[in-house]
């Protein structure tokens, strides 16, 4: 029963639900709401890591940048151009996708540490111009994003954007099922064990890599968004080099290519530090020491390691 | 018009010519063997065939069709597929998993289908399961069906390969080596599984290094001799001919085949 279970397709889904329910009952306070409402932006932004790195194994170490978007979006669409911030959630997302489409086609044909450099460079690029275009983004101090109104009712409050960004994230996490189980999914796969055997079987190698990097670009650039909305404010950090490769640590902690991996990442990367700050000058120094402890023991990553465990004790 | 023809193929590499001014043709249903010592140019061969390498000069046909210099994945959809010497399985899948990525090319489901999990995408998927066993039992392993790839011994991954190959419903069939490092009860399979591929009107091309099986189910041997033609025709022939036996057959070769051909 609980083996068939852990290999149902959505039991991922229920799991998180069941958890996005708890949360707000074990948690009861603005705080630890606005806490888990971070993890789940950022757990949104590594699921399309998930997909690129995980299920097709093309690295991006500038996925960031694709998140400062999404956020710059929604910022500069209604103050610059008066528009609606949910329409430019939107249009952020496409904007991004569009601009994973043109840069992944050159930067894709690149394999392993290449590609690794290719996309930490197109990253740095685009942190760069949110710095010091200011004009457009407010320069290093970034700029204020207008308050969201949906249906005539603006969303404010820790509890509210707690459902909002734990509904995104469902619904990130059910599209990224869905791509797993399908035959793009398979592909993707296919290709990322054997780029010579996925093309002899009449893959597109090329245009599948691209699909995936246009996807990864999209979820990020929408938790972009939604970062960007539910703080308030956007400045370049956002997609700075730090934040792509915690994206990137997030996808591999949790697990390379399990949904719930890249949440349990992002949890065990946004809440950590939290925690951590009783610890004062000692805090990044346990941070790493756990991350080390983590990957040396649990190399799978947390939910694939738990998983198998799991299935074993059941078998 | 034949159903492959190749045309003075030839590349180097580094001023090295690995394959030089190699032709042949295949017809449907026909088995026709590559042999040659190794470093003679078969895999390099079969390499520029599938697109691999870029061909510096000949060309290749399929029924008339001009294919030489189009990417892999456009020649699978033309009708050619390959296994490989040094296996390339998909090792983070199944068995069944490595089958189904093989049922690529008759796949119809769009990557929004996909996204949104509609019926359209279950239902290819249940298609393209189904058609994946059938071809693991064809192939000897629906036994292991489950079983994740890398777990697999080196004989069954050898088998796994022709069946990914024949889950695209080629018109030609690249083998390369597929009975390297098998038992004889595994080549023994794998011999009645190629004549069983090519009475299905697949023209198989085959490298391979049991003389016994080449010599029993060819139709037409070319061999292969520091990338050059050192002689082409049916077993019989080439087996006699005497620039074959002394390059490569060599006595202990000859009398291999010969015991096969009695
Ligand atoms: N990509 C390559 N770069 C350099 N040399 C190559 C390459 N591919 C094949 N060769 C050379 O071509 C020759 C033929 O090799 P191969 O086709 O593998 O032989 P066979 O399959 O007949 O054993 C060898 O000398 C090999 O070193
Ligand atoms: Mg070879």
């Amino acid at each position: 029963m609980l083996g068939r279970l852990l290999r149902a397709r959505y039991a991922t889904l229920f799991l998180l639900a069941a958890i996005m329910i708890a949360v707000p009952y074990l948690a009861p306070s603005a705080f630890y709401l606005r806490v888990a409402a971070v993890v789940w932006v950022f757990a949104l932004a590594a699921l399309g890591l998930t997909i690129l790195m995980g299920y097709a194994g093309q690295v991006s170490l500038g996925h960031a940048g694709f998140l400062g978007l999404g956020g710059y979006a929604v910022a500069i669409g209604p103050a610059r151009f008066g528009l609606d911030p949910v329409l430019c959630l939107f249009l952020g997302a496409a904007l991004a996708g569009a601009l994973a489409f043109l840069v992944g086609r050159p930067i894709l044909r690149l394999k392993g540490y290449y590609l690794a450099i290719a996309t930490l460079g197109f990253g740095v690029i685009l942190a760069l111009v949110f710095h010091s275009e200011s004009d457009w983004t407010g320069g290093p101090d970034g700029m204020a994003v207008a308050r969201v109104t949906v249906f005539g009712t603006r969303l404010a409050g820790a509890a509210t954007w707690y459902w909002v960004t734990a509904g995104a994230l469902l619904i990130g996490a059910f599209l990224a099922l869905n791509i797993e189980a399908s035959p793009t999914g398979r592909a993707l796969k296919a290709l990322h064990d054997s780029e010579v055997a996925a093309a002899g079987a009449g893959i597109d190698v090329g245009r599948k890599k691209l699909a995936a990097f246009v996807i990864g670009a999209i979820y990020a650039a929408f938790a972009g968004g939604l970062l960007a909305a539910m703080n308030g404010l956007i400045t370049p950090d956002a997609a700075s080099f730090m934040h792509s490769i915690e994206l990137v640590a997030m996808v591999i902690i949790g697990g390379l290519g399990s949904v719930l991996g890249a949440v349990v990442g992002a949890a065990f990367l946004v809440v950590l530090p939290q925690a951590l700050t009783v610890l004062q000058e000692y805090e990044q120094a346990v941070l790493g020491l756990l991350i080390m402890v983590f990957m040396i023991f649990l190399p799978a990553g947390i939910v694939p390691t738990l998983r198998k465990w799991l299935l074993e004790r059941l078998s | 018009m034949s159903l492959l023809a190749v045309e003075d193929l030839g590349i180097s590499f580094g001023g090295v010519i690995a394959v030089d001014g190699v032709g042949f043709r295949v017809e449907p249903g026909q088995v026709f063997s590559i042999i040659g010592p190794n470093g003679a140019g078969k895999t390099t061969l079969f390499n520029l065939v599938t697109g691999i390498y870029t061909p510096h000069r000949g060309r290749v046909t399929m029924a008339g069709e001009t294919l030489t210099g189009l990417a892999p994945h456009l020649l699978a959809r033309r009708g050619m597929s390959r296994t490989f010497q040094n296996l390339q399985i998909f090792f983070r899948m199944t068995a069944l998993e490595n089958v189904m990525v093989g049922r690529h090319l008759s796949e119809r489901t769009s990557l929004l289908s996909d996204l949104f999990g509609l019926p359209a995408s279950s239902r290819q998927n249940r298609a393209t399961r189904d058609a994946a066993r059938v071809l693991l039992e064809r192939v000897g392993l629906g036994a292991v069906a489950d079983t994740l790839a890398g777990a697999l011994p080196y004989g069954a991954l050898k088998r796994l390969e022709i069946a990914r190959a024949l889950a695209a419903e080629p018109k030609v069939l690249l083998l390369d080596e597929p009975a390297a490092g098998c038992n004889a009860v595994e080549t023994e399979a794998i011999d009645h599984l190629i004549a069983d591929i090519a009475k299905s009107g697949v023209g198989v091309v085959l490298i391979e290094h049991d003389m016994k099986l080449v010599m029993k189910i060819s139709d037409r041997v070319l061999v292969l001799a520091q990338g050059r033609r050192l002689a082409e025709g049916p077993p019989r022939d080439v087996r006699e001919n005497p620039d074959v036996i002394a390059a490569y057959l060599g006595d202990h070769g000859a009398r291999e085949a010969d015991r096969a051909g009695a």
